[in-house]
C-alpha cells in the first residue's frame, strides 16, 4: 500500500484514495493535423515504462480531485517528490534539488 | 540422453528406487555464437526455441534466461486455458493454442496436466449479459464452442456458487467453455525446455541480457551481451527474439526502442488444501476474481492488477482486499477458508489487451510481448506463430494482425472492453 501526500489536501493518504493517470509530462502535439500516423501512434501508445524513477500524474479521486505529478521509483516504490502540474520536474540525481 | 517418460520407464526406475533418473535438460556454457538467441526462458521463450528446431529446423538456438526457467510469469499464473475471445484475430489465435494443447502431453513427452474442467465467465449486470450473448456468438461463428448459461444451470455446475437474487453481486448468467480449464504451469516450462533440449537447444539460466550492441551502419542486431557467474560475455547471432514479457520494456530500450506498453503487478493467492469441492473455473471480470481448485486441493485465486507500473512482484494489499470481498460474496463458504501463500508478476500491458508479435524496426529483432494478463493459455500457439514469424521472415498469418505497426496504422485488437478478457 503505498501512502501518498496529496500537495493540495496537504497530507498523507492511503493509495486507494487515488488514481494513477499515467506516465506524466507527455505533451500534446501542438499541430494534430499536419501530424504523421507514425507520431500520432507514439504519442498516443507509446511509453517509457522504465524500472527505476518515473514520472506520472496521479488523481486524489476520492478526495480533492486534483491532479498532480508524483516522481516514484517503480522498483522500489519509493516516491521521491510530488509537485504540481505546472511545476518543472525536479531532477532527483542532484542532491540539492 | 534424455530419457523416455513412460509407465515402463516409471517402473523401471521404481526398481533402482528412483536413482536413475537423469535432468530434464542439460546444463550448458553459452557458445560465442547462434543462429538465433532467444532472450527469456518463461513458457512462451522456450516454446518458440522448441518450435524453431522442431518445424524450421534451426537447432543452433539460445535462450537465455536471467532466473530460472519458468520463474517469471509462467510460473507465477492461475493457469486459466481458453479460447472464447471476441475478436476474429484473438479468437483464432487463442483458438489454436487451444488446439495445440490439447495433444501438449504427448507432443512433449511430459504430463501437462491439462484438464479440461470448463471455464465459466459469470455476468452480474444486464450490460454484462449483452456482452457475453454477443461474445458467445462471436465465439459460436468461429468454431469456438461457447454457450450461454442461465442462474440454474450455472448452480448444478457449481454447487458452492451464490446464485441466489440477494446475492450482492447477482449472478443473471454465465458464459461457458466446456474445452477450457487449467494445466500444470511449472511442467509447461519444463516440459517445453526438455523438448527443446532434446532437439539440441541451449538453455542458459541466470544469464542476464544487458546489451543488444547494433552494427554501425545498417542499425542490424548483433548479438547480445550478457552477464553469467558475475562475467560479462558477447554471443553473436544473426536474429535476437525477446520474450520477455513485463521486463519487455527494459529489454527494448537496450536497443534504443520504445513499446507501446506498460508493466504492472498482477496478483495471485492459494489457499490451504481443501477435499475437492470445485471442478471447473469460475471468472467474474466485474469482480475482479476468478478461481479453480488445484488437484493438491488448494484454491488458486487470481485478483486484479496493480492501478499503476511497478516492477516489485508483490502487489499491493488492497488488491487483495478487493478480490477476497468479491469472492467471500460469491462463495460464502470460502470466507473461512486460509490462505497460504500470495505473490505477484509483471504483466506486460498493451492499450488493447493483445499481444505484440513480429519484427521490430532494428533488422534482426524480434519481439513476442503484451500478452499481459492473460498469455499462459496462449503458451504452445504463442511459441509457434513466433518461431515461424523469426525463422521465415514473414509473419504467421495468425500473427500478422498483431505487428507493432498497428499502433500506427490504428488497427488496434480490442479485447478491453469487449470480452471477458482478464485472463
Ligand atoms: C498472477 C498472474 C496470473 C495469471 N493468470 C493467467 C491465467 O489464468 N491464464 C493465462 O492465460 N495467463 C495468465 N497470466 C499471464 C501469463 O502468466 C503470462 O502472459 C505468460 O505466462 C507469459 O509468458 P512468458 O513466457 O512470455 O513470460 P515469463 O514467464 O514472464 O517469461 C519471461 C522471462 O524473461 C526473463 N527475462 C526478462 N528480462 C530478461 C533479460 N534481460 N535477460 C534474460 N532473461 C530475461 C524473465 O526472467 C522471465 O523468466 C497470469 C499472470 C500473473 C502474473
Ligand atoms: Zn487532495
Amino acid at each position: 500500500m503505498l501512502r501518498i501526500y496529496c500537495p493540495y489536501c496537504e497530507s498523507v493518504r492511503d493509495e486507494d484514495e487515488f488514481h494513477c493517470v499515467g506516465e506524466a509530462h507527455i505533451k500534446r502535439p501542438e499541430r494534430p493535423d499536419e501530424l504523421s500516423d507514425q507520431a500520432w501512434g507514439e504519442y498516443l501508445h507509446f511509453r517509457t515504462n522504465p524500472r527505476g524513477e518515473h514520472r506520472e500524474i496521479w488523481q486524489h479521486a476520492v478526495g480533492c480531485r486534483q491532479h498532480f505529478n508524483v516522481l516514484r521509483d517503480t522498483e522500489s516504490y519509493e516516491i521521491k517528490s510530488v509537485y504540481r502540474i505546472n511545476e518543472e520536474p525536479p531532477n532527483v540525481t542532484d542532491p540539492d534539488t | 540422453m534424455t530419457q523416455r517418460y513412460s509407465f515402463l520407464q516409471l517402473i523401471r526406475q521404481a526398481l533402482k528406487r528412483h536413482e536413475g533418473w537423469t535432468p530434464a535438460w542439460h546444463s550448458v556454457e553459452p557458445k560465442d555464437t547462434y543462429d538465433i538467441v532467444v532472450v527469456g526462458g518463461g513458457g512462451h521463450g522456450l516454446a518458440t526455441a522448441y518450435y524453431l528446431a522442431k518445424n524450421h529446423g534451426i537447432r543452433n538456438v539460445a535462450v537465455i534466461e536471467k532466473g530460472w526457467i519458468g520463474g517469471g510469469n509462467t510460473g507465477r499464473n492461475t493457469t486459466i486455458v481458453r479460447s472464447n475471445y471476441l475478436r476474429d484475430e484473438a479468437a483464432h489465435l487463442y483458438e489454436y493454442a487451444l488446439k495445440l494443447w490439447e495433444g501438449l502431453s504427448v507432443e512433449l513427452n511430459f504430463n501437462v496436466m491439462f484438464s479440461q474442467r470448463g471455464v465459466l465467465n459469470l455476468g452480474h449486470s444486464l450490460q454484462d449479459m449483452r456482452d457475453i450473448e454477443r461474445r458467445v456468438n462471436a465465439n459460436r461463428l468461429n468454431g469456438i464452442d461457447s454457450e450461454v448459461l442461465n442462474p440454474s444451470d450455472i448452480q448444478e455446475i457449481v454447487p458452492l456458487l451464490d446464485c441466489s437474487p440477494q446475492n450482492r453481486y447477482p449472478v443473471l448468467g454465465a458464459s461457458w467453455q466446456p474445452r477450457g480449464g487449467i494445466a500444470r504451469h511449472d511442467a509447461v516450462a519444463w516440459g517445453f525446455a526438455r523438448a527443446a533440449d532434446r532437439l539440441g537447444v541451449d538453455i542458459v539460466e541466470h544469464a542476464r541480457v544487458v546489451e543488444i550492441p547494433l552494427t554501425r551502419g545498417t542499425g542490424a542486431v548483433e548479438g547480445v551481451v550478457i552477464e553469467h557467474e558475475d562475467e560479462r560475455k558477447f554471443i553473436r547471432a544473426r536474429k535476437v527474439a525477446c520474450v520477455t514479457a513485463g521486463n519487455s520494456g527494459v529489454v527494448a530500450a537496450l536497443a534504443g526502442l520504445k513499446l507501446p506498453i506498460e508493466s504492472r503487478p498482477l496478483q495471485a493467492f492459494v489457499s490451504e488444501p481443501l477435499k475437492p469441492c470445485l471442478d471447473t473455473v469460475v471468472m467474474s471480470n466485474a469482480v475482479h476474481g476468478y478461481l479453480s481448485q488445484s488437484d493438491k486441493g488448494d484454491l488458486v485465486i487470481g485478483a486484479g492488477t496493480d492501478g499503476y507500473n511497478g516492477y516489485g512482484q508483490r502487489g499491493s494489499f488492497e488488491i487483495i482486499e478487493e478480490t477476497a470481498r468479491a469472492l467471500c460474496e460469491l462463495f460464502p463458504a470460502f470466507s473461512r477458508v486460509r490462505m497460504n501463500r500470495q505473490w505477484g508478476g509483471i504483466v506486460d500491458i498493451c492499450p488493447d489487451a493483445c499481444p505484440i508479435i513480429g519484427p521490430m524496426p532494428v533488422p534482426g529483432l524480434y519481439f513476442n510481448c503484451g500478452w499481459g494478463t492473460g498469455g499462459f493459455k496462449a503458451t504452445p500457439g504463442s511459441g509457434f506463430v513466433f518461431a515461424h514469424t523469426v525463422a521465415e521472415d514473414i509473419p504467421h498469418p495468425l500473427a500478422e494482425p498483431f505487428r507493432i505497426e498497428r499502433f500506427h496504422s490504428g488497427a488496434l485488437i480490442d479485447e478491453h472492453g469487449a470480452a471477458g478478457v482478464a485472463h
